[in-house]
């Protein structure tokens, strides 16, 4: 097996002492893109946060582990560096440190002391991705995401993804607050990205995404469970019918969990 | 034995330590003066910091003596680091405690008329320009107990005068070392720029050891003439155990900028005052701070511009780091008297602090008399934001580098605005040591 595995076995979590998953179970393997969707407030984003470990999720039982190593047992940087990769829905914005001056630090947190990457080969691989991702080459000398639209961070999350190139990459919502073109080139970025050693668990609440994205595998995710799996023609049925008929057929009413942060 | 109240020196020493520098008479007077309203004057009353058991007045030498150095090779390491050992030519001026010890100047600008000296030299040989503009337009005498013991007690110091239409491209340097114990500092700093001169003058205090015993009352005067633009930046890193009164002044007339950089690094308690007063119309005054708190200290940084003129403008910015259980205070007065109109006052102070014992404080006050103005204010107190942490983590960073990006990022509009690329890196790697 050349790729990762990232197993998560009954995973709850609480945030303020609410639990909003209730036993999440999901494999994602190197090779392959999961898409989760879902209506809002039914848990999408707080498994993102709980598997890499944001301050104000709890995980009160279940398992994460990359590879056969606890995740949970990690701290948020050491699951970085372990190959976790996540792409938030709201990058934060940080005054008076760089793009580049992040990245470098970033990539070289994954180097043994002594052996960081070198400037020029930095600069070339960040010039190479910016390019690819039709970024302005300012944009690495600007404050990281500070002033960004909101279509400026969400490239800037898929450079950083392309640049840290880790294992296993959880994509929250890339999708929300894009236009199309923009949207066709994070689609790009995250194909760009497909490979054996490369997997994916994109969450979102439409399908146009997936019409860019292929993936192998969607899950329908209510109640802070997944309720149903498929290939990518269930996303097709979602997009055309909606999520009525899951809830009839599995008899629920409320499809949420409290407020999703 | 001395009292309390009683200084440490008297009418006696000041004549003959006066004497002794080859002081020309009006100046030996006004120190005389200076000593005698000492006695009567209030001490300066920095906004939410008591400073009553603070000890600014007894002290027990007044000169220490200190060696020359023999060349610019000889000095210690965090001197060498701030000047440019490569350079053929220099401007810089070098005192060792309160011994004038190099000074540097290049042909170039002594063909121009620009005059750069120790204050005692400028006393003697420049006794009519110096008493010209020594504590009469900027810091008077007579402000409060610490301005008139500094006039009677000035040890040390520079004269930087720039003639008028003389633009200088290099920045002037100077640097005062601080290398012994019992080292007390009235230094006094005045920097002339006469109409539509421009000049960058850029000032290191170093102490090159942990902790002093002694009190620095440390005064600086900048003169900006009609037209005339000066850049003032300063890096202080001066030794726990010492007590400091820290002044510096400008005064814009028409049309002229005053800009600073201050790094405040000390590791003592000190009280600071940095204040401009835009004189002219279409002056315009921008002072620019970066402070970091450590241990036990506690400091007050009050930074005032006061408009006169019409159609002037004056921006703060204060940036500070707090940690352990250090204590910073900032007050930031933006004030527009009455016939400046068109003027704009603009502040922003935020402090970070990181610890729990830490104590920070953001004061933006504006006054203002005039109707036909334009003003705006923001201050923050807070901690490092747990999200930015997160964030950062989340691509591999580790916390103690998450929070080194944070903070130098939080600190990074002062010290970008830095003009010696020495100074800078010197003032980042300090900072680098006082928040780990």
């Amino acid at each position: 097996m050349a790729g990762s595995k990232l197993s998560i076995n009954d995973l709850h979590v609480e945030i303020e002492g609410k639990e909003i998953l209730k036993g999440v179970n999901l494999e994602i393997k190197g090779g392959e893109i999961h898409a989760i969707m879902g209506p809002n407030g039914t848990g999408k984003s707080t498994l993102s946060s709980a598997i890499m470990g944001h301050p104000k999720y709890e995980v009160t039982k279940g398992s994460v582990t990359l590879d056969g190593d606890d995740v949970l047992e990690m701290e948020v940087d050491e699951r970085a560096r372990a190959g976790l990769f996540l792409a938030m829905q709201y990058p934060s914005e940080i005054s008076g440190v760089t793009n580049a001056d992040f990245l470098r630090s970033a990539i070289n947190s994954r180097q043994e002391e002594g052996n960081e990457i070198s400037l020029m080969k930095f600069i070339r691989k960040m010039d190479s991705k910016m390019e690819f991702l039709e970024m302005d080459q300012d944009m690495a000398q600007r404050y990281l995401n500070e002033g960004f639209s909101g279509g400026e961070k969400k490239r800037n999350e898929i450079l950083q993804l392309m640049m840290l190139e880790p294992k296993i990459a959880i994509l929250d919502e890339i999708d929300s607050g894009l236009d199309i073109d923009a949207l066709k080139v994070v689609s790009k970025g995250i194909n760009d990205m497909r490979g054996e050693d490369f997997g994916c668990l994109i969450i979102t609440h439409y399908q146009r995404l997936l019409n860019y994205i292929t993936p192998d595998y969607v899950h329908v995710m209510m109640q802070g469970r997944i309720v149903k799996s498929g290939g990518p023609e269930l996303a097709q049925r979602l997009e055309s019918e909606g999520y009525d008929w899951i809830k009839k057929e599995l008899g629920i009413e409320d499809e949420t969990v409290g407020q999703e942060a | 034995m001395s009292t309390e109240t009683k200084l440490p020196f008297d009418k006696e020493y000041i004549r003959s330590f006066s004497k002794d520098m080859g002081e020309p008479a009006w100046l030996t007077e006004f120190r005389l003066q200076a000593l005698e309203i000492s006695e009567n004057l209030p001490m300066p009353k920095p906004d939410k910091t008591n400073i009553k058991n603070w000890n600014f007045t007894q002290f027990n030498q007044h000169i220490v003596a200190s060696e020359d150095f023999s060349s610019l090779n000889e000095l210690p390491d965090e001197v060498k680091t701030l000047i440019n050992l490569e350079a053929t030519e220099h401007n810089l001026y070098i005192q060792r405690n309160n011994r004038p010890t190099y000074l540097a100047v290049s042909k170039e600008l002594q063909e121009n008329g620009v005059i750069f000296t120790d204050i005692f030299t400028a006393a003697r040989e420049h006794s009519d320009l110096l008493q010209k503009y020594f504590m009469t337009k900027g810091v008077k005498a007579d402000e409060n107990k610490l301005t008139a013991l500094h006039a009677a007690l000035v040890n040390g110091g520079a004269f930087l005068y720039i003639p008028k239409n003389v633009e200088v491209s290099q920045p002037i340097q100077a640097i005062y070392l601080h290398d012994n114990q019992n080292t007390t500092l009235f230094n006094h700093v005045i920097v002339v720029a006469e109409d539509n001169s421009s000049v960058t003058y850029v000032e290191n205090y170093v102490s090159t050891m942990d902790s002093a015993n002694g009190v620095f009352n440390i005064v600086t005067e900048v003169i900006a003439g009609p037209g005339s633009k000066v850049q003032y930046g300063a890096v202080d890193t001066l030794a726990k155990g010492l007590t400091g009164y820290v002044n510096r002044r400008g005064i814009a007339d028409r049309d002229a900028r005053i800009e600073w950089a201050l790094g405040l690094m000390n590791n003592s308690n000190t009280i600071y005052e940095n204040v401009t007063n835009l004189m002219g119309d279409g002056s315009f005054g921008d002072s620019k701070t970066v402070v970091v708190g450590n241990g036990e200290q506690t400091q007050n940084f009050t930074t005032s511009i006061v408009h006169f003129g019409k159609s002037s403008e004056g921006y703060i910015l204060k940036h500070g780091v707090v940690k352990d259980s250090a204590t910073t205070i900032f007050n930031g007065i933006g004030k527009i008297e009455h016939g400046a109109s068109k003027s704009n006052a603009e502040q922003e102070s935020r402090v970070l602090m990181l610890n729990e014992k830490a104590r920070g404080d953001a004061n933006p006050i504006l006054l203002i008399d005039e109707d036909d103005v334009t003003a705006g204010h923001a201050a923050s107190v807070g901690r490092v934001d747990p999200l930015q942490l997160y964030y950062l983590m989340s691509r591999g960073i580790p916390k103690t580098e998450a929070e080194r990006l944070v903070i130098h990022g939080f600190l990074a509009p002062v010290v970008n605005a830095l003009p010696i690329e020495g100074v800078k890196k010197q003032l980042v790697e300090v900072i680098e040591r006082k928040v780990r």
